[in-house]
This record gives structure tokens, C-alpha cells and sequence, in this order.
């Protein structure tokens, strides 16, 4: 069993200047160690939808690598996505999936099916290769050879699963206006542009 | 049913359109009113199609494409645009991304006495959300297409431009359509 500050870290080490796309649990830790926070989005607002995020930006950007940091229970609601990605076959996406087996900001719940094999999932859908890690040195020491190769892969991490703290998830404008300041702080450092302006209801 | 909508819609006069506004990725679904478009789209080297397996993912998908700096738009139907509902929501609305979407308009004849709940539907789904469009019917109804661009671009918000017809055939080599 993996813990999501060990798994962030050893990402976070392999990461060179990838963009990240992350969702839900990990992004408290992944934001705690990301070495580029202008590379970073959260999509906090919009669950289950962070691998099909990932994989506009690997589409649009496919000289630079993107890491999804996905989890068990938002891919389960967008499990079409492994399929679309396979079918774009984008050599700069790592996708992560975070295992824990439950719903954790909810409170702790089983996902529907537990032992989901992500990894099988994926090759069977058409991904490169995939790997499933449920130790932090195995996967220590074969994370940089697996995205120093090509894509798209899928990197299932069993982990330790964290029900949420009282309060739940963080809805307030200012939270809120957290996403969309990141797409466009991404989108500058992707484009040298800073030409997307304020809209929607939080900027 | 009768067929209310005057003249045709050329999907090549369409693919024109998305030429001129740079378009760069198509990011669809196909549905039953939009079949011919994919074909014409196909013979056209500078859009890249992205297909989707679930219209939930077309937004988010395009998101991702625009953040790296490209200029995608998105196709489903109007059922789909139903089940994009929270991709429109937490991201297309709540991002203020510039997005022209291109809605399928199932059902729609200008009778309106459709039996198609998909097309009673569409306009109050898109009104609820507030998100402003255009009806697009045949290939005098074209110059709406660079209206939901600029209103796009100038809002920071989606746009929907809602096909109420199929698309017609392809136009045969030669005819200068």
C-alpha cells in the first residue's frame, strides 16, 4: 500500500516540465510538492473529467509530456475516456490512477466494484503499456523508464484510502475561481499568450 | 413527419466556415443529423477530428485543447448535450471558455408539434443554462456560424449553434458548391 504523499513525491521526481492534471485526493498532496505550479491544473469542478482534460492538452501540446493524476472513482464515472484516449494514441500522456477502493471526500463509501483491474481496463481499451504498483520503491524505480517512453500508458497506484475531513468538499467563489485562473496561467505558459480574459460566474 | 425547413445545408459550405475561423480540432460524437459532416470533414487536411466515446468528455477535451494553445470546437447531439450537462456547467460556463458548439438539433421540423422531447428539450435546456444561440437550417442561415465565433471570443462564454436540419449529401466533384 502506497501513500498519496509518497506517490505525489516520486511523481513529482520524474516530472521534468510535463503538464499535470490532476483531480480530487491527490491534488492536496501534488500541490504541497509540484516543482511547476504554472504547469498545473485541478479540475475540481468538473468530476471524473480530469483524463479527458489531459488528453486535449497532450493533443495540443504533443511535444510536452501531461500526467494525468486520475483517481478510481472519477474514472469509473468517465470510463469511455480510456477508450477516446486510446483511439488518439497520444505518445506524451501518463495517466495515473489513484486505487483506494472508496469514495473518500464523500465520506469512505465503496466505489461499485472494488477490484477493478485499471491496468487490464486500459490494455484491453488499446493503451501502450500499463503497470500496477502497490509499493513505493518498485514503483520508484520504474517510473522514470516509464515516462521516459511512449504513451499513452496507464500507471494504477494502490493507495491507502483517506475518507474525507468534516467539511467536505470547498465550494466558495474563491475556491472556485482556483481552475479557471489555472487554465489560463497554463494556457500562458503554454502559448507565450495572455490573451484569454475574465468570464464565466468566479472571474 | 413533413419537412418544414426550407433549402439545404451543404456540410462543405460548413467546413468553409470552420476553415476560415481556424479551427483546429473537431471534437464529436456523430449523431444521425451529422453524418455527412464527418465525411466532408474528413477530405479537409487542416482539422484534426477527435473522437469521443461519451458527449460528457467533448468539453472537457476541448478545454484541454484550447489551454495548449488550439481551436477546437465540439459536435454531439442535442441528446448529448443533456448528458454534458455538468461539463458545460463546472467547466465551459464556470472557466468563461470561448467554445462554439455545434448541437445536433434532433426533432426540430418548425412545426412544433415534434414528438422528439430531444428537440422540446433543446432551447429551454439552453436557456436554463443561459448559454446564447443560433439555429442554423440550410446555407442561408451560414453567416449565423462567424456570429457565434465573435460572440464567443467577445463573451468568454459557450455558444451553441444548433443544426435543425441533416446535413445535406456530399456535393458531387465538380459542382462548385
Amino acid at each position: 500500500m502506497i501513500t498519496y504523499a509518497d506517490a505525489c513525491r516520486v511523481i513529482n521526481e520524474s516530472r521534468g516540465d510535463a503538464v499535470s492534471v490532476t483531480t480530487m485526493t491527490q491534488t492536496k498532496y501534488w500541490n504541497e510538492i509540484s516543482s511547476e505550479p504554472d504547469l498545473d491544473a485541478s479540475i475540481s469542478n468538473a468530476m471524473s473529467k480530469a483524463s479527458s482534460v489531459a488528453l486535449g492538452v497532450a493533443l495540443g501540446d504533443p511535444e510536452r509530456k501531461v500526467l494525468c493524476l486520475d483517481s478510481d472513482g472519477s474514472l469509473l464515472m468517465n470510463l469511455g475516456s480510456l477508450a477516446t484516449i486510446a483511439g488518439m494514441a497520444p505518445e506524451n500522456l501518463y495517466h495515473f490512477v489513484f486505487n483506494n477502493g472508496i469514495y473518500a471526500v464523500t465520506g469512505g463509501q465503496p466505489v461499485p466494484a472494488p477490484g477493478v483491474e485499471y491496468t487490464k481496463v486500459a490494455l484491453g481499451c488499446g493503451y501502450k503499456s500499463a503497470h500496477r504498483f502497490d509499493d513505493i520503491e518498485s514503483m520508484d524505480t520504474a517510473l522514470p523508464g516509464i515516462i521516459a517512453g511512449a504513451g499513452p500508458v496507464l500507471i494504477e497506484i494502490i493507495v491507502k484510502g483517506e475518507p474525507a475531513r468534516a467539511g467536505g468538499v470547498d465550494q466558495t467563489w474563491e475556491s472556485n475561481a482556483k481552475l479557471p485562473l489555472q487554465l489560463r496561467a497554463l494556457r500562458a505558459r503554454l502559448t507565450g499568450t495572455d490573451d484569454w480574459g475574465s468570464g464565466g460566474y468566479y472571474i | 413527419m413533413l419537412n418544414l425547413i426550407n433549402g439545404v445545408l451543404h456540410p462543405k459550405k460548413v467546413v468553409a466556415q470552420l476553415v476560415q475561423q481556424g479551427v483546429s480540432h473537431y471534437v464529436t460524437l456523430p449523431d444521425s443529423e451529422t453524418a455527412n459532416m464527418y465525411e466532408a470533414l474528413l477530405a479537409e487536411p487542416s482539422i484534426t477530428i477527435v473522437p469521443v466515446a461519451r458527449e460528457g468528455e467533448a468539453i472537457p477535451v476541448a478545454v484541454g485543447l484550447f489551454v495548449a494553445g488550439q481551436n477546437p470546437v465540439i459536435s454531439i447531439q442535442n441528446a448529448g448535450l443533456f448528458e454534458a450537462g455538468d461539463a458545460l456547467r463546472g467547466l465551459a460556463l464556470g472557466i468563461g471558455f470561448p467554445l462554439v458548439m455545434f448541437i445536433g438539433y434532433r426533432g426540430h421540423n418548425r412545426h412544433g408539434d415534434t414528438p422528439d422531447s430531444a428537440a422540446i428539450f433543446l432551447e429551454p435546456y439552453l436557456h436554463m443554462w443561459r448559454v446564447d444561440y443560433f439555429v442554423v437550417e440550410s446555407n442561408d442561415d451560414l453567416d449565423r456560424v462567424p456570429l457565434a465565433f465573435d460572440l464567443a471570443k467577445k463573451s468568454n462564454q459557450p455558444v451553441a449553434v444548433a443544426i435543425g436540419t441533416e446535413y445535406a449529401e456530399p456535393e458531387p466533384v465538380g459542382t462548385g458548391q
